[in-house]
């Protein structure tokens, strides 16, 4: 009947549509490189800062500096101008420098801070998530460790040692752990209660062996997302403990220290909080925007995507 | 005469109910006292409407659960006390396949994996030549072309899913396999095509399936007998004839009842029960049954009724049939 119709002519008077073409020609999806550009503009921003301020970083003697710690009094608190590109602090020492260099405190204790919380916090919830009796312990030890917010655990902390890089990184490494075993201890739950699981014990795979083949792959993408969240709150709490003077010693130059050092100055001359707050800011958006793009990224639902 | 495959003597498993820190404890009453066997090679079907412990019985005969109470014995040997290194061997035994096709198979391992787990796990293969044999023979047998092997599970359809765990299941050449609602989650005709897959695997292979669902229409498809669970307890228990044909207790007649018929002119008695199925944390006195039966009468409050046999081969749990055949209801509202 349909085809016997679509043969007759048009009654007079009526307005054919035009003929559509046959196929219209689908646009392919990007791949690779620009097509992550495109689907996820954020990500691909704050990967590009990110990258930019790891090369700051790592080149920062190459980078027209001068040693960031040189004092010179007779030209202290100067504008920024062409020899100085940011101005310099009170003691005459030249701020780009010292800035440049201070990425180098926060970029360190940011990654290192990442990948121990996240490998301790790993192992500690893996074990808590399986072990029924180990749960009850560890997780009221978390519980209380969570109560006491991340930073003042961290000042308490670098209270007990020297201020050093390292005992910085120890300090929030410890307040940070509680907050990775909790997730971790979460997803493990969630997982063992899939029937996947439960064949894999059917099919007599062992506890341990569940865990390494079953269990650990699926916790690695909401963990990835979760260390780069990390990884900017552990630098914002570097710069923290470094502004109240309980961070890396004040002759290392730090975003954190910079700006403790600058802050009695402030009205006078706001260059010397701004330009290190301003790096600050950015590699810590650059982190979170990255972060994000993965947590899209690594949802089983949008792999296909990537 | 040889021991049965499986035997379920009394079996209970009741979960303590969270957040009784003082006064007394409350249980879920999953599974109270059930007792069932399975022979080799055959099929039973748990039916029963959802929250009745079909798949907590599952659950326990695979000891993913260990029982509360009672035992589960399995080619003459008690599993259900066992630890988990005893246990290896006789996990080989029983596999299980899953309702849900998409959660059953783990994302991140490709097929080829996934079917060599089990093997491995229980050394059935001496050497990768004959992993790869059985493997290979294993799609050959659940009707998968061998290439798949190297996919992953998002690259299946569901029946193609569902075929590789019933692989898996496979893989361990178990005795027995359990199908907890199995093709629930399928549609019609992929539903045909993995019943029929199930029949000829278990006669090919001699399989024992304890095939748990609540979809009378497939359970009368394939089963060899039938066992009826209303509330962690069996209400009756027999043959597919006799279960269908003569239903001996009343709640087995309501179900039956609400199976859909094809043809639109049958007249059919629908049976409706009043109410929803009481709470397993308190289950009702008496006859479990009695708050929602059409027939309930006193003795049915105050005494539980046993299973008793009512027939050869044929067991029901109703005080109705310790009456005169004309006084039964069952029996005078003749259904065959």
């Amino acid at each position: 009947m349909a085809v016997e119709a679509r043969t007759l002519a048009p009654p007079p008077g009526l307005k054919v549509a035009e003929e559509l073409p046959d196929v219209i020609p689908a646009r392919k999806p990007l791949k690779g490189f620009w097509g992550v550009v495109r689907r996820r503009p954020a990500a691909a921003l704050g990967g590009a800062i990110l990258l930019a301020m790891i090369a700051v970083a790592a080149f920062a003697p190459l980078l027209g500096t001068v040693d960031p710690g040189e004092l010179a009094p007779s030209r202290r608190l100067r504008p920024p101008s062409a020899d100085f590109w940011f101005g310099t602090d009170m003691l005459g020492r030249d701020l780009y420098s010292r800035v440049v260099y201070g990425a180098q405190v926060s970029l360190v204790v940011g990654f290192s801070v990442a990948v121990l919380a996240s490998v301790f916090g790993l192992a500690i919830g893996l074990v808590s998530g399986t072990v029924r009796w180990i749960d009850g312990v560890v997780m009221r030890l978390i519980d209380g460790m969570m109560s006491i917010p991340p930073i003042l655990l961290a000042v308490a902390l670098m209270a007990l040692t020297r201020g050093s890089l390292q005992n910085v990184v120890i300090a929030i490494t410890l307040a940070e752990i509680p907050r990775v075993a909790r997730l971790v201890r979460g997803v493990v739950l969630s997982l063992r209660e899939q029937p996947y699981i439960d064949a894999a014990i059917a099919a007599g795979t062992s506890t341990p062996m569940l865990v390494i083949r079953h269990i650990l792959p699926n916790t690695l993408a909401p963990m990835t997302v979760q260390a780069t969240y990390i990884c900017a709150s552990a630098m914002i709490v570097e710069a923290i403990l470094s502004f109240i003077g309980a961070g890396v010693p004040p002759i290392t130059p730090s975003w954190g220290n910079i700006m403790a050092e600058g802050r009695a100055l402030w009205q006078v001359k706001p260059t010397i909080v701004f330009f290190p707050a301003i790096f600050l800011s950015l590699t810590v958006l650059a982190v979170n925007l990255l972060g994000d793009g993965l947590r899209d990224a690594l949802d089983p639902r949008m792999a296909k995507s990537l | 005469m040889t021991a049965p495959l499986l035997e379920v003597n009394d079996l209970k498993m009741h979960f303590p109910l969270g957040g009784a820190l003082f006064g007394e404890r409350r249980y879920v009453y999953a599974v109270d006292g059930l007792s069932f066997r399975v022979e080799r090679g055959e099929t039973l079907s748990l039916v029963g409407e959802s929250g009745c412990g079909k798949s907590t019985v599952g659950r326990a005969i695979l000891r993913l659960l260990k029982p509360t109470g009672g035992q589960v014995v399995l080619a003459g040997k008690r599993i259900d006390d066992m630890g988990s290194a005893k246990l290896r061997p006789y996990r080989r035994r029983v596999q299980v396949v899953f309702q849900d096709p998409f959660s059953s198979l783990n994302p991140r391992i490709r097929v080829r994996d996934a079917l060599a787990e089990p093997i491995n796990n229980f050394g059935l293969a001496k050497d990768n030549a004959e992993l790869t044999r059985k493997l290979n023979m294993l799609m050959d047998k659940v009707g998968l072309p061998r290439e798949a092997l190297g996919r992953w599970p998002h690259e299946f359809s569901g029946g193609q899913r569902q075929r590789v765990g019933i692989a898996r299941a496979l893989a361990a050449e178990p005795d027995l396999i359990v199908c907890d609602e199995a093709v629930s989650a399928l549609d019609v005709s992929v539903k045909a095509q993995i019943v029929n897959l199930l029949g000829d695997l278990q006669k090919e292979l001699g399989l024992a399936l304890l095939f748990i669902s609540h979809d009378l229409a497939i359970v009368e498809h394939m089963t060899h007998r039938v066992a009826v669970m209303y509330l962690g307890k069996i209400a009756e228990i027999g043959t597919k004839r006799q279960i269908f044909a003569r239903p001996r207790h009343p709640y087995t007649e309501a179900l039956l009842s609400a199976v859909p018929t094809p043809d639109p002119l049958a007249k059919r008695e629908r049976i409706m029960l009043k109410g929803d199925v009481p709470s397993p944390i308190s289950p009702p006195s008496g006859c479990r049954f009695h708050t929602r039966c059409p027939y309930a009468f006193d003795r049915c409050k105050s005494e539980e009724p046993r299973l008793r046999e009512v027939e050869k081969g044929h067991e029901a749990a109703c005080h109705l049939n310790d009456r005169d055949a004309q006084d039964n209801p069952l029996l005078s509202g003749a259904r065959a």
